[in-house]
């Protein structure tokens, strides 16, 4: 994975360039055929799958808990979390993990990661909160990028849950 | 003189002065001609004073320094040692662990002056002398008087110094003088200077600041609040005041503050001010920081407004507005650290060797034996660094129950009931940060067995018991647990009176009360707002106490029990680890799951045949050596799945808590194993089954189950 890191290093130089108004970086991963984005400032590490280790009799959706680098980490899924049918582990299937302030580490698992996208303010359009229901409700925000869309997972909502604590 | 690096010593030292003063105290009451305790007393005080006074904590200072004059009058026999006087010297101390408390939060010892203890003691002291001789109290007071005069010249001090003359006044401020004009107040400006050879002029300017607003208000500020914070100020600063005092109080208290060279002060007159246009920009920003300061300042004056009468509202807050400054230290015996450095040059030996063993480049068979043995000398080195780190965190817990047998005798008076307080095992020691929340749990317990527990004399007579209730404390160590026990040969729990109290507060329906056990009653009482006495007394009552006592405990890894017999007393006792962070365990495979089980509550491993398994109330029981132990499938109470079939042959770990015991029934046995315990982190603390996980040597994952919470 540091080879991916280092792309998004080389990207974002690249694009440094011309970097005129607020540009916001995102993974972007997939879940199925949908892609969704993931505000690059809340991811501290993209790691393969490994093997987890389940915790029982807590949520569904906590998948168990890995070993990083000496740390447990707790990982989640996200799908099961949106109420999508549950993960199938591939050779692409990658486990995010994010830092969030105060909660520390949590990973998550997604589909794929294709790729890092910068997005300008204007690219992004806020979800209304009326509008939010069920797995929308995971989303602030959608991006649009090069023809195709991006929905922005509000990480807060996926990863704090009134339930998980 | 800079003085705070001094400050975690003089913290530590006042803690243990106090300590001593306490118990030697309490044995004064128990007998007050007994020469040495009061020596002790006398050398205490005096060494508490010293500390204060070149700390610079003026009052503390003050006030240990007229403890030690009544000492030294009782040492030379003047004065004779009396009931009342034992209560304003434990009044005194209360007084001196608030300034430590304040100290500790904030570096600063407070604005509590304590005057009516200090006048207490006064009277003492005069009260036996008649006033004969002039205590050094009084000669204080004279001297004070003195200084008084040399600082009303100040105000007269040539122009050049008063700079306060000079500070631009703006239109907000103008209005607000005015309104304090209209109010009968005074305005006064005040310049302040600081000694040339002061180091921490802000710490000082902080003072002076918070020694003036006790008298008023500080409208202005030149520099501002925060520059001078900042310590952007050259050896003086200038201040507008809003007050109701006199001028003299106000210029007395900020010189009282040390290494203020002079204040120079006067009335204000707001014609003559300046009123400059083009000091507006800086004047908003004046503002602003008036306003903050106005905001900490009525935070102050909150909290000192109820400091008399609550002092433990006062406790509470402030440490939410400071941070501690002080880190929390252990003190370490020599031996150990001795022991703990051989064992690290032990372990850069095995290093070496290793090293020297892969550099040889060969794989022959030697090596290979040369590399085991370097493993087990490895293996063997950091088993001891683990229990001799472990050792350096160990402290008795005598410093945590020694506060006790004060508590008690200040409940025997508030209560009015007569008790004993009998400790054992105090040289028992726990991990340090165990001991250290371990505390408030025990003085709750102590003050439900004093409250609760014991029957008033009446009652105890009738009941054929000696009048004074005796309480008991007792510590020892259990496997790798600690047990504190506390005892009291009062009424006992009145089982039936809390099942009612249960059913009228709707925590159980009368029939689920039928079907209880009386141990689940006696549980009921550790849920929050469960209190059974009639009447809240100032002791307990409120409910709040049992609930509290069991989740710091469950926070410690620790839990709580009673047992109770109505009419002849309860027994509560509190079990907990010795360590934390690393433990002996036993791997255990279920299904195809690793989980690891704490050495510590494992009993014996059987191995069962199918056949040996009974049923009591449908539930799987076997009968090992004429005990009764109920089975515990692990696979289906963990939710594993199934990978093998039903064995004939069972492996069974037995593990234990208190009296009772179960049996787990496991698929495999791994091996023992020294585990680092690793939180779960705030995700995962839903599974009660499991107490934390661990990290094999093969980067995996394991579990580690709480075997306690299964039973």
């Amino acid at each position: 994975m540091n080879e991916l890191k280092e792309n998004t290093a080389i990207a974002a130089r690249d694009e440094d360039g011309y970097q005129a108004q607020e540009i916001t970086q995102f993974i972007v991963v997939k879940f199925g055929e949908e892609q969704y984005g993931i505000d690059i400032k809340y991811v501290d590490n993209i790691v393969r799958m490994q093997h987890i280790t389940r915790v029982p009799k807590v949520a569904d959706y906590i998948k168990g808990v890995i070993n990083l680098r000496g740390e447990v980490i707790p990982v989640m899924s996200v799908r099961l979390k949106m109420g999508l049918e549950a993960d199938v582990e591939t050779k692409a299937t990658r486990i995010i993990i994010l830092k969030l302030e105060q909660h520390g580490n949590i990973g998550i698992l997604v589909d794929e990661v294709k790729e890092v996208v910068n997005l300008e303010g204007s690219q992004i359009e806020k979800v209304a909160y009326d509008t939010r229901e069920d797995n929308s409700s995971f989303i602030y925000g959608i991006g649009k990028y090069e023809g195709g869309l991006i929905s922005l997972l509000d990480l807060n909502a996926v990863a704090l849950d009134k339930e998980m604590a | 003189m800079d003085v705070s690096q001094y400050l975690e010593i003089f913290i530590d030292e006042t803690k243990e002065h106090l300590q001593s003063l306490n118990t030697q105290i309490l044995n004064l009451e128990q007998d007050p001609e007994n020469e040495d305790t009061i020596n002790e007393i006398f050398r205490a005080a005096h060494s508490l004073k010293g500390m204060a006074g070149t700390m610079g904590y003026k009052r503390m200072q003050t006030l240990t320094h007229d403890m030690e004059n009544v000492f030294s009058e009782v040492r030379n026999g003047n004065i004779k040692v009396k009931a009342n006087m034992i209560d304003i010297l434990f009044q005194c101390l209360d007084a001196l662990e608030e300034y430590l408390d304040n100290i500790q939060s904030s570096a600063d010892e407070g604005t509590n002056d304590n005057e009516p203890l200090i006048k207490a003691l006064n009277q003492i002291l005069t009260g036996e002398e008649s006033g004969g001789e002039e205590t050094s109290a009084a000669k204080e007071a004279e001297t004070a008087k003195e200084e008084a005069p040399a600082q009303e010249a100040a105000p007269a001090a040539p122009e050049e110094d008063a700079k306060w003359t000079t500070i631009p006044i703006g239109d907000s401020e103008t209005t607000v003088i005015g309104k304090a004009l209209e109010q009968g107040k005074k305005v006064y400006g005040f310049t302040v200077y600081v000694q040339d050879t002061c180091i921490l002029k802000a710490a000082r300017a902080f003072l002076v600041f918070k020694a003036v607003e006790e008298h008023g208000e500080i409208l202005i500020s030149r520099p501002s609040a925060q520059d001078i914070e900042d310590e952007k100020f050259e050896n003086d600063f200038s201040i507008v005041v809003i007050s109701d005092e006199p001028l003299n109080d106000i210029i007395k208290a900020a010189e009282n503050v040390s290494e203020i060279e002079k204040v120079v002060g006067g009335v204000l007159d707001l014609d003559s001010a300046v009123t400059e246009k083009e000091a507006e920009e800086a004047e908003t920003a004046a503002t602003e920081e008036k306003g903050e300061e106005k905001e900490v300042k009525e935070e102050e004056k909150a909290s000192t407004a109820v400091a008399a009468p609550a002092q433990t509202a006062k406790q509470e807050k402030k440490p939410a507005q400071n941070k501690p400054v002080v880190n929390r230290t252990v003190r370490v015996d020599i031996e150990k650290l001795d022991s703990l450095m051989n064992l690290v040059s032990e372990l850069i030996i095995a290093k070496n060797s290793l090293v020297s063993i892969s550099g040889n480049g060969s794989s022959d068979a030697s090596d290979s034996t040369a590399f085991n043995e370097q493993i087990e000398y490895l293996e063997s080195v950091t088993t001891n660094l683990h229990e001799s780190v472990m050792k350096v965190r160990m402290v008795p817990i005598e410093s945590v129950v020694q506060k006790f047998p004060r508590m008690i005798r200040d409940l025997q008076k508030k209560l009015g009931k007569k008790m004993e307080l009998y400790m054992s095992g105090e040289e028992t020691e726990l991990d340090r940060t165990v001991v250290d929340e371990i505390g408030d749990p025990l003085m709750h317990l102590l003050r439900n067995a004093a409250d609760h527990g014991l029957e008033s004399a009446e009652v105890r007579k009738e009941r054929g018991k000696p009048e004074v209730g005796s309480i008991h404390l007792d510590a020892y160590q259990d496997g790798n647990n600690v047990i504190i026990e506390v005892s009291d040969d009062g009424g006992g729990i009145d089982i039936p009176a809390v099942k009612q109290k249960a059913i009228s507060r709707g925590i159980v329906t009368p029939e689920q009360a039928e079907n209880m056990s009386d141990k689940d009653i006696v549980n009921l009482l550790f849920l929050p707002s469960f209190s059974t006495s009639e009447k809240v007394t100032d002791v307990s009552g409120r409910g709040v106490g049992l609930d509290v006592v069991r989740s710091k405990i469950e926070a410690l890894s620790g839990e709580v029990d009673v047992r109770t017999k109505y009419g002849e007393g309860s027994t509560w006792s509190i079990r907990l680890p010795l360590t934390l962070a690393i433990i002996q365990a036993l791997m255990v495979v279920v299904g195809n799951e690793k989980y690891a089980i704490s050495l510590g509550s494992i009993e014996t491993i059987e191995n069962i045949t199918k056949e040996d398994i009974k049923y009591v109330q449908a539930k799987e029981v076997i009968n090992l050596r004429g005990m009764v132990i109920p089975l515990i499938r692990l696979d289906s109470m963990l939710d594993i799945r199934k990978e093998r079939g039903e064995n004939d042959n069972l492996v069974v770990v037995i593990v234990r808590k208190g009296d009772k015991q179960a049996g787990l029934v496991v698929d495999e046995l791994i091996g023992q194993q020294e585990i680092v315990i690793k939180s779960l982190g705030k995700y995962i603390s839903k599974c009660k089954f499991i107490s934390g996980a661990t990290i094999l040597g093969d980067g995996e994952v394991a579990l580690i189950l709480d075997a306690n919470a299964m039973i």
